[in-house]
């Protein structure tokens, strides 16, 4: 379970938010809403504990997060507006570079059929640099597939997608919240969620 | 004025200003007396050295200007830490306000050092131990201000500038062991600062010297911290309340 | 624990060798920063001999500093630096990790090809050698401090002179000792106790520079 008490957020001299808090518990998402500059990201950056909050705390099954760094960031995933792959690595040795440094298991059958989910088949072996952006966001996405950590956190993850992609996006996060997860996540679109207990947080 | 050095209440740049400017003053005023005094042993009451003439006269300057410089590097590396453990605001204003006081008594201390060294050893420099330690600090000094601006958030600011003094003050032994053992090994007998028996009527000018230094270096750090607060607070309604207030 | 740092290390050398040219650009301004000294200096080889330590030293020490400014930028900007932050292990072993690989990629080189730039400064064969091990020795601690260097000016513009502006005062022990144990095995004085100081220097910085870049990281990336 995931709690934020008494936020508050002052970035440079403009105090963004205060006194925010909520509850998050298993198969619940939380749509992050408000306007640009509302302070959404640094929300955020507060709940993946890179962001200290001016005040208030945020705890994770009881506990806050500053006091267990190590065990917090082993259950979180977080998706930001940048895709954090290596032009220089093929989307394959990306993934598996990237479970690696999270701590995580994945073997390179399950990394292959992750890729060719989000459509990249056949180009596994390809490094990022000649993929169009559309793609190297997938390769993004592909390690959402492949994650089963409880909490996911993810910063606009419906941007630069087609319709098509929008909808088995979608469909990730509700088998996600179906199996007892957690989501926070902004996006500027509305995007229908099939599963699980929907709830909107506006901010700002 | 028992609490001056409550550490919590004084960390609130609100509370600070007022009583910094409060301050000033006095330090003004005791950095002039124990300046006076210093000079007026220095010049006219200590002998002549029958060694180096009237030229000796210069380490009144000097020596106290190579002592601040170095403490006032310790007394950064402070606040530093304060500010990196304690998270107080007034920490890393501190130490930004004493940065360039420190490394104007590292650049006095190498000048006057050159003007003493010209007619001592026959040449304005010599990569003498505590010449190059002094001018290594006074680089460190440059890297900490040059860090420091080129940070525009003000609490990164702080928070980094913290931590490059905390690895320097780290390093200024090192730096230090390493050169005096660096000069030995090329210079053989290197030339030697500490002077045979110093007359104790100059060592009374040399430390009302440095006390004076030591009541300037805090004026102009408290002038300066009143100055940051200023501009890191002016978006707050005390600010704009003193600055309104002071002009009517 | 030391698993990520492995990880860390294959990942960093496997974009390395993706990319090859900035190491041999690198390894190349190396060689002629110091082929410049003689064209400057003059070709007498008593004079050579003795400034070959210091110019060789000087010389590895701007290399590093070539190298430096990319040592965290790249991750930063892609955004893996931060995923890198939010692994379950301490950020001070990731950024280990990559100290570890940065040395391999820019000191190593440098420590072996430093021979044979100091043929051209007519070294004897043993000052050859304790030159080689000197630098071996000596450039882990250039890549643990200057990382530190890097962490700091992440994001920051005029980040390459900023950086160097910081670091290289603090390369001066490492550049003494490393010069003073060439110097020393020339005249016939025998560099050991030189390297051991750089071995200590370089155990030193190899294990606290990582955890001070860590913090300075965490700063840059609030």
């Amino acid at each position: 379970m995931l709690e934020a008490d008494n936020l508050e957020c002052v970035r440079g001299e403009r105090r963004l938010f205060s006194g925010l808090g909520f509850t998050l518990d298993a198969g619940e998402l939380i749509y992050l809403q408000g306007r640009n500059g509302a302070g959404k990201t640094s929300l955020l950056r507060m709940l993946i504990g890179l962001l200290p909050p001016e005040t208030g705390e945020i705890r994770w099954h009881g506990k806050p997060i500053r006091k267990q760094a190590d065990e917090y960031h082993a259950a979180l995933c977080y998706l930001g507006h940048l895709n954090a792959i290596k032009e220089e690595l093929t989307p394959l040795e990306n993934l598996l570079a990237a479970a690696r440094l999270a701590g995580e298991a994945l073997s390179e059958d399950n990394a292959i059929d992750a890729l060719e989910q989000v459509g990249l088949a056949g180009r596994e072996d390809l490094a990022c640099k000649y993929l169009s952006q559309g793609q190297k966001r997938r390769v993004a996405l592909a390690r959402l597939v492949i994650d089963r950590r409880p909490l996911w956190i993810l910063d606009e993850p419906f941007v630069a997608l087609d319709v098509a992609a929008v909808d088995w996006l979608a469909g990730i996060i509700s088998g996600h919240l179906q199996r007892g997860g957690m989501a926070v996540m902004t996006t500027h679109q509305p995007v229908a969620i099939p599963a699980g207990t929907v709830r909107e947080l506006r901010i700002g | 004025m028992n609490d001056r050095f409550n550490l919590y209440r004084f960390s609130s740049p609100a509370t600070f200003y007022p009583l910094a400017g409060k301050m000033i003053p006095w330090f003004i005023a005791a950095g002039t007396l124990f300046g006076l005094a210093g000079l007026y042993i220095g010049m006219l009451v200590a002998p002549t050295d029958f060694q180096q003439g009237e030229g000796y006269r210069i380490i009144f300057v000097h020596v106290p200007t190579s002592w601040m410089s170095m403490f006032i590097y310790l007394v950064m590396a402070f606040w530093a830490a304060i500010g990196l453990a304690f998270n107080t605001r007034l920490s890393g204003m501190m130490a930004q306000a004493l940065a360039p006081t420190g490394a104007l008594m590292a650049f006095l201390s190498l000048w006057t050092g050159a003007l003493w060294g010209k007619p001592m050893w026959g040449t304005w420099w010599v990569w003498d131990a505590r010449l190059t330690s002094e001018l290594i600090l006074l680089f460190l000094y440059i890297g900490y201000m040059a860090l420091v601006v080129a940070i525009d958030d003000a609490r990164r600011a702080d928070k980094a500038g913290g931590i490059l003094l905390l690895v320097g003050v780290v390093n200024i032994p090192i730096i230090y062991f390493s050169v005096k053992w660096w000069n030995t090994l090329h210079q053989g007998s290197s030339v030697n600062l500490t002077k045979s028996s110093m007359a104790e009527i100059m060592l009374w000018g040399m430390l009302l010297m440095a006390l004076a230094f030591w009541m300037y270096s805090i004026a102009v750090a408290l002038a300066r911290v009143r100055t940051i607060i200023l501009e890191r607070e002016c978006h707050t309604d005390w600010v704009r309340a003193e600055l309104t207030g002071g002009k009517a | 624990m030391s698993n990520i740092v492995f990880s860390v290390i294959a990942r960093d050398l496997k974009l390395a060798m993706r990319r090859q040219a900035d190491i041999v650009s690198a390894l190349f301004f190396f060689i002629i920063v110091v082929s410049l000294f003689p064209l400057g200096i003059g070709p007498e080889l008593d004079l050579l001999r003795q400034l070959a330590p210091g110019v060789l030293w000087v010389a590895a020490l701007l290399a590093t500093m070539l190298s430096l400014p990319r040592l965290f930028a790249d991750d930063h900007r892609d955004g893996t630096l931060e995923q890198l932050a939010l692994s379950p292990h301490p950020l001070g072993l990731v950024v280990t990790g990559k100290v570890i690989a940065h040395w391999l990629v820019s000191g190593l080189p440098l420590a072996l090809i430093a021979p044979v730039l100091g043929i051209q400064f007519d070294l004897s064969g043993e000052a050859l050698l304790v030159l080689t091990g000197a630098i071996l020795l000596g450039t882990p601690a250039l890549s643990g401090i200057g990382a530190i260097g890097a962490a700091l000016t992440l994001g920051l513009r005029g980040g390459g002179v900023l950086l160097s502006l910081l670091v290289l005062p603090l390369y001066i022990p490492v550049l003494i000792f490393g010069a003073g144990a060439v110097d020393a095995t020339v005249s016939g004085l025998g560099g050991e106790g030189h390297l051991s100081l750089l071995a200590a220097m370089t155990i030193a910085a190899i294990g606290f520079a990582p955890w001070a870049s860590a913090a300075a990281l965490k700063i840059a990336l609030e």
